[in-house]
Parts: C-alpha cells; sequence; structure tokens
C-alpha cells in the first residue's frame, strides 16, 4: 500500500522505526497546544489605534471603510454607497439574523434577498466574524448563515463587521475560532472554509502590473459598526492594550 | 509529464538570450520585485527572527514527517474528506483521473498548481478525454498557447502586452477581431467573462496546497486572483493536490509561515486570498463541495529525507530567489527546461528527474549567494548546488575538458608554492600585456568565457598573497 510506502520511505531516510508512544504524546502535545511563535508587535496597540490600524491596513490594499454608529444605519450607508459608485440597488446578502434583523423597509428602493450568491448577482453583503488588524484582513468562516460565494462571484461585496470584532493578530481570531465555534461535522471548531480576505481580487500577471477584479470582487467596501464601549476614562484603552496581548481573552461577541 | 529539456540549458540560455520579447519582459522587472520584497520586509522589524522560526518550523515537522502526516490525514477523515497516498507521479496521476470519472466529468477547472505541473495531470486528463481549464490569469494563457511556465508564481512572466493580445484574438474567435484592448484592464477583463461560465460549469475542481495543516486536516491555498476559491467552491468535487512535505503542525506554524510567504514572494504583507479547506460540506451550508480528496504525493521527496537535500523540503516556492538570481534574471524560466526554475529549481530538479538530466542547471550559479540571503526558511542553495557539482564530478558526468582543467588546477592548489609561483608568473605577464588597454576582449583557453565578457588586466602591484605580506610586514614595523 502507498501509504505505508511512503511511511516507511520516510521512516528509512529518518534512520528509525514508527516513534515510541511517548514521543508520540509529545507531539499530539504539541497539536493540543498549538504554540504560538513570535507575533509581531505592529498589532499590539491600545484598542482605537488597533482599529485605526485594521483600517489603514485594509485602504493600503484597495478596500474602502466606512464606520456606521450601528446596525440601524446599514441600510443608507448601503445605498449611498452603492448609488454613488454608479451600481444597481440590489443586493444579495448572507441570511445572518444579525443582517436579518435590519429594518430594511427604511430604504424602499434596496432590494434584498438572502442567499448564496448566483452568477449575474451585482453586489453582495456579507456579514464578516472578524477583523486582523494586522494586515486589515477579514475573516470570513463559511457556514450555514455565511455562504463562501457572496465572497467570489459578485464584482462588489460589502462586509459588515463590529468593531468589537476586530483582533491584533491572527493567533487571536485562531484562539477566538477555537472558543467560540463548534463544528457538527467535526467536533472541532474548524468549519469547511474560512476565507482571510484582505482587500479585492487582484492580478500582476501582465506585465507583472497590478489590475484589480480578476475572479473575485472588484470592490471590497467594509462597513465597519462602532459597537465598542468607550474606553473608561480613567485608563483610556490601557485595559484593552493588555487584553489585546492576552491570547483569546478579548471574545466579542461576533456572533 | 512536461517535456524535459534540462540537458540543453546552455543552448536554451544562448537562445533566451537572443530572445528580444524575452529581454524585454525580463528587463521590466529587473529590481521591481527586489523593491517591492525590500519595502515589505523593512516594515516588519521581526522579520529576520521569522526567518529563523520558519526554518525551525520545518525543520521540525520534517523530522517528524510520517507521525504529522497520519495526523493530517486522521483529521482530514474525521472532516468527510478522503486521502489518496501515491508513492509516483503516476500513481497520482491515475489516482485524479479515477476520482473524475467515478464523478463523470467533463471539465475540471484548476488553481495554479506546479505539483500539478510536475506530475503533467492537464495531459492525462486530456489524453483520457476530460478537458482541464486552467483559471489562473497566467497559466490561463499559457495552456492556449502550449507553453510551460516560466516563473512558480508568476507563470506569464515572460510574455508582452502585444502577446496576451494576440493570444486572445485568436482565441476568442466569437468577439470581433477589431475589439482595441485599451488598458490591461481590458484583456483581464476578456479572460474574467471567458472563464466565469467554465468556472460555473465544472464537475470538478483541482487546486494545490500551500500547507496541510495536522491540527485540524485543512488545505490552504494563497491566491490574489480567487481564481483557486472558486475552483475549490463551485464545483461538486475539489481534488487538492499536495506533495507530503507541505504538512505542517498547526494553525500557529502555518500563520508564521504565511508572514513570510506573501512578503518574499510579491512584497505583499499578506495575499489577498488565503482559504482554509476543510473536508466537505457541512449540513446547512449553501455552497461548497460534497465530496473533497487529497492525492498526497511522495514521488522523489522521501528519497530526500536523511541526505544533504533534506534542507530543500523546507521550500515553500515564495520565488524569491529567482526573483533575485542574476542568471534567471537573463535567461528567464525556460531555460531550465522543466517545471521548477532558478536556484530552487537548480536543486530540486536533478533529485527529480537525476542529475544525468539535469547536471547543467547547479552549474548556472555565479555563487553570488544573494538566494540564501532572501530564502524565507534560509535553505543553504549555494551550498545544495555546490553538492551537485560534486556529485556529477564524482560520477564522471562531467565533460573531459572540464574535469582535466579542474585536475590541473588542482595540482596547483595542493601545492601553494608552485600555485604562488605560478599565479605570479601570470598575472605579472598579464599585467604588463593588458597595461595599455587596460583589459582583454579574447584570451587563449579562454575564448569561451571572454565571449561574454572583458577580462580586466591585473594592476601592477603582484599578487594578492604578495600584497597581503607586504602589508603585514609594514605594520609589523610601524607597531614597532
Amino acid at each position: 500500500m502507498s501509504r505505508d510506502a511512503i511511511l516507511g520511505a520516510i521512516r528509512r531516510g529518518l534512520k528509525r522505526g514508527p516513534l515510541p508512544a511517548d514521543q508520540q504524546a509529545m507531539l499530539a502535545g504539541r497539536i493540543a497546544t498549538h504554540p504560538r511563535h513570535l507575533i509581531p508587535a505592529r498589532s499590539r496597540l491600545p484598542r482605537p489605534a488597533q482599529i485605526a490600524l485594521f483600517i489603514r491596513n485594509a485602504e493600503k490594499e484597495f478596500a474602502t471603510v466606512e464606520r456606521v454608529p450601528d446596525l440601524a444605519a446599514i441600510p443608507a450607508a448601503v445605498a449611498d454607497y452603492l448609488a454613488a459608485q454608479n451600481l444597481p440597488s440590489r443586493l444579495v446578502m448572507a441570511p445572518h439574523p444579525e443582517l436579518q434583523g435590519i429594518d430594511w423597509a427604511s430604504r424602499p428602493m434596496l432590494e434584498t434577498v438572502a442567499r448564496r450568491a448566483e452568477d449575474g448577482d451585482a453586489v453582495s453583503l456579507q456579514h464578516a466574524w472578524a477583523g486582523i488588524a494586522e494586515t486589515g484582513t477579514l475573516m470570513l468562516p463559511s457556514d450555514a448563515v455565511r455562504p463562501t460565494t457572496l465572497n467570489l462571484l459578485p464584482d462588489t461585496e460589502i462586509a459588515v463587521l463590529r468593531a468589537s470584532a476586530i483582533v491584533g493578530a491572527y493567533e487571536e481570531a485562531w484562539d477566538r475560532l477555537r472558543a467560540e465555534r463548534q463544528d457538527g461535522l467535526t467536533g472541532g471548531f474548524m468549519p469547511r472554509n474560512i476565507m482571510l480576505v484582505t482587500g479585492p481580487s487582484r492580478s500582476a500577471d501582465i506585465e507583472q502590473t497590478l489590475e484589480l477584479g480578476a475572479h473575485g470582487p472588484r470592490r471590497l467596501h467594509i462597513l465597519l459598526v462602532e459597537d465598542e464601549p468607550a474606553p473608561r476614562a480613567e485608563s483610556p484603552g490601557e485595559a484593552r492594550a493588555d487584553a489585546a496581548a492576552q491570547p483569546g481573552s478579548p471574545a466579542a461577541p461576533g456572533d | 509529464m512536461v517535456h524535459i529539456t534540462s540537458p540543453a540549458f546552455k543552448a536554451n540560455a544562448a537562445r533566451a538570450l537572443a530572445d528580444t520579447g524575452l529581454q524585454k519582459a525580463l528587463d521590466r522587472s529587473k529590481g521591481t520585485s527586489h523593491a517591492k520584497r525590500a519595502a515589505a520586509v523593512a516594515a516588519l522589524p521581526e522579520f529576520e527572527r521569522l526567518r529563523d522560526i520558519g526554518r525551525d518550523i520545518k525543520n521540525h515537522t520534517l523530522a517528524h514527517l510520517d507521525f504529522y502526516l497520519e495526523a493530517y490525514a486522521a483529521q482530514v477523515e474525521r472532516a468527510g474528506g478522503t486521502v489518496h497516498w501515491c508513492s509516483t507521479a503516476d500513481d497520482a496521476r491515475a489516482t485524479v483521473l479515477k476520482i473524475c470519472r467515478e464523478k463523470g466529468a467533463r471539465t475540471v477547472t484548476k488553481g495554479k498548481s506546479m505539483i500539478s505541473e510536475e506530475l503533467g495531470i492537464n495531459e492525462h486528463l486530456e489524453a483520457h478525454g476530460i478537458e482541464p481549464v486552467e483559471t489562473d490569469l497566467g497559466e490561463y494563457i499559457l495552456q492556449i498557447r502550449k507553453e510551460p511556465p516560466s516563473h512558480i508564481i508568476g507563470p506569464a512572466f515572460h510574455l508582452n502586452r502585444e502577446d496576451w493580445e494576440s493570444t486572445f484574438r485568436e482565441m476568442h474567435t466569437e468577439l470581433p477581431r477589431d475589439r482595441v484592448f485599451h488598458e490591461r484592464s481590458d484583456i483581464m477583463a476578456e479572460a474574467r467573462t471567458k472563464l466565469r461560465s467554465r468556472f460555473l460549469a465544472a464537475d470538478v475542481g483541482i487546486t494545490g496546497a500551500n500547507f496541510l495543516i495536522a491540527e485540524t486536516g485543512s488545505s490552504v491555498i494563497v491566491t490574489n486572483e480567487g481564481n483557486g476559491d472558486l475552483t475549490q467552491t463551485l464545483p461538486k468535487t475539489h481534488i487538492v493536490l499536495a506533495s507530503i512535505e507541505k504538512v505542517v503542525p498547526t494553525l500557529e506554524d502555518a500563520t508564521s509561515l504565511l508572514r513570510l510567504l506573501a512578503r518574499s514572494a510579491t512584497g505583499q504583507d499578506f495575499s489577498v486570498y488565503t482559504t482554509f479547506s476543510t473536508g466537505i460540506r457541512r449540513d446547512g451550508d449553501l455552497d461548497g463541495p460534497e465530496d473533497y480528496h487529497v492525492v498526497l504525493i511522495d514521488n522523489g521527496r522521501s528519497n530526500m529525507i536523511g541526505t544533504d537535500f533534506q534542507e530543500m523540503l523546507r521550500c515553500i516556492r515564495c520565488a524569491a530567489c529567482m526573483n533575485h538570481c542574476p542568471v534567471y534574471g537573463v535567461t528567464g524560466g525556460h531555460a531550465y527546461g522543466w517545471v521548477y526554475p532558478g536556484p530552487m529549481g537548480s536543486v530540486l530538479t536533478p533529485t527529480l528527474i537525476g542529475v544525468e538530466k539535469a547536471g547543467h542547471l547547479p552549474n548556472a550559479s555565479t555563487f553570488c549567494g544573494k538566494c540564501e540571503s532572501v530564502c524565507p526558511v534560509k535553505i543553504p542553495l549555494p551550498k545544495l548546488m555546490r553538492h551537485w557539482r560534486e556529485r556529477e564530478f564524482e560520477r564522471h558526468l562531467t565533460p573531459a575538458t572540464m574535469r582535466s582543467g579542474l585536475g590541473f588546477w588542482a595540482w596547483f592548489a595542493r601545492r601553494p608554492g608552485a600555485y604562488r609561483l605560478a599565479t605570479r608568473l601570470g598575472m605579472g605577464a598579464l599585467a604588463r600585456l593588458g597595461a595599455r588597454r587596460g583589459a582583454f576582449a579574447w584570451l587563449p583557453f579562454a575564448g569561451g568565457w571572454t565571449a561574454g565578457r572583458n577580462l580586466p588586466a591585473p594592476e601592477p602591484g603582484g599578487t594578492f598573497m604578495d600584497r597581503y605580506r607586504a602589508r603585514q610586514r609594514q605594520q609589523q614595523r610601524a607597531g614597532r
């Protein structure tokens, strides 16, 4: 069997047989505790600066970011954005309770439908699970309320992201995922698919010159919902700065 | 499999140097990829320490590769996926074909994958009546032009805009022939439209993997276009092609390597799409594949373990070595004659297709050391190329003139007195002969060398050793 042939060849190269039980247990322990390596200092910032870093990095990669005070402000923000870009006011939306709970009737000109994306859909509205300040990256796991196709097929993707769901480094997002999600199939925490998205689709295959909108969305617009409690007056940002350096502790309500 | 022209490296290189279109393409990118990487590295003060960490993660994994592969396979199966262990390229091709046939596939979309090029998946599927469709923009045009990639991350590196326009005019015959491509984005938009229907119609999607994660059973792909994601999301079946050294233990390990990958490759802090795929569509999911297969390929890797070349298995395929290589910079990738060009190819190709076929490649180096200095996982590429040269010499694969020349040099090198005398005489003669012009355009026995460049005449004042001694004497006197 190929499996045995490959494992046998590896072991011959390593000049040993299968690992003894104690070494296997040690390696299984390394997986279970998944130790962190060096995390760049750039995202270890007081809270407001961490959010500002997310915005700066997302914009550097040609995403656009707009801050909105609450979920109720989203229909107006979407309508204005689409009008400004000269885009149709029809959108396919993630069937996420938070998005479906919005009073879309406040903007009767907007047509929304909650489903996965199909060919021909021009604009999607996605619910982002986390933002990663280190590189301005959105974390978009797949599940029943966040279809992957919304991130891929439409020309324009609008993503709703709660400011409280922004973390500093990728490792903090992994720990949040481990703590907060359970997958029905595996009993683990990984959904079928997780996309880390940094800006709109692009290619430099033609003469090594960057062009936006290769196969995925040409535009990525992030609506950042300011749901973060204002920092306490006595120690502005201090508590959050410590928390951000601590793995996984400030589990923000992303779902 | 891709037709191998590595044995003809010298002729390939000569042709590349005379190819004005290729030289134009190579000139265009000269310096820009260096500058982009340098800027990304400068913006991350921890980069050097991360290189050590990347090296250590890969070394740890390779030392326990059997354990991590089994752990990975168990997690894939838990997520409803199937792992196919394939020792050889033949096994892998047969496995991919079998899965495609079981699914009744007519067309297969593909994300860019170097292992797919190595295995010759496209040719195999075509030969059995299944149409593969490359969807990476660069791979798409190369498939039309029937050319192999010339760079591992920018496959159409060697093409100019005129080539894109003429190829698209020839191929997309249903579009008006006199249409105008005002901008590069017009070319891209045409490919986007053409490929969208292929994405939607495909029965199977095949991608490579940048990493496999033992902790979760995930395959990771990194792209900027989004084609890999459409390939693995829309069809009912997703096949992942990955060689055994792609596995890493945990998400944290993959994350540290991802911090190195895009910065080294394109100078981006992070690629646009970094996607983790774990098994089949879940209950309630509205999209995603119903079948998930991983074709886990050895094809020569396990033979490298425990040898000098084990270090090459750390490679994360970022292409920094070729982007910084003075030889790649003038010959381009096709001259290397197989799938992997540049310094990483010069080390890897002889291990995979044999040093008798690829022996020229480790010689195609100036040994400037730039490749090693930019490698995100610190592979000592020049040292490994030297190992190949030694083996080539030991196996008498080098030409007789070179062997006798080396023997002649070795006789002197082992006799320092004779060596110094010979160099002093030789240098003195060259200095006198070349004193007027300052350089030699031609020298006896060195016609091959002087055909491409002039040899500067030695400055008067003796050999290095003469000057070194004189200086030491001077310093001793001054010190007294």
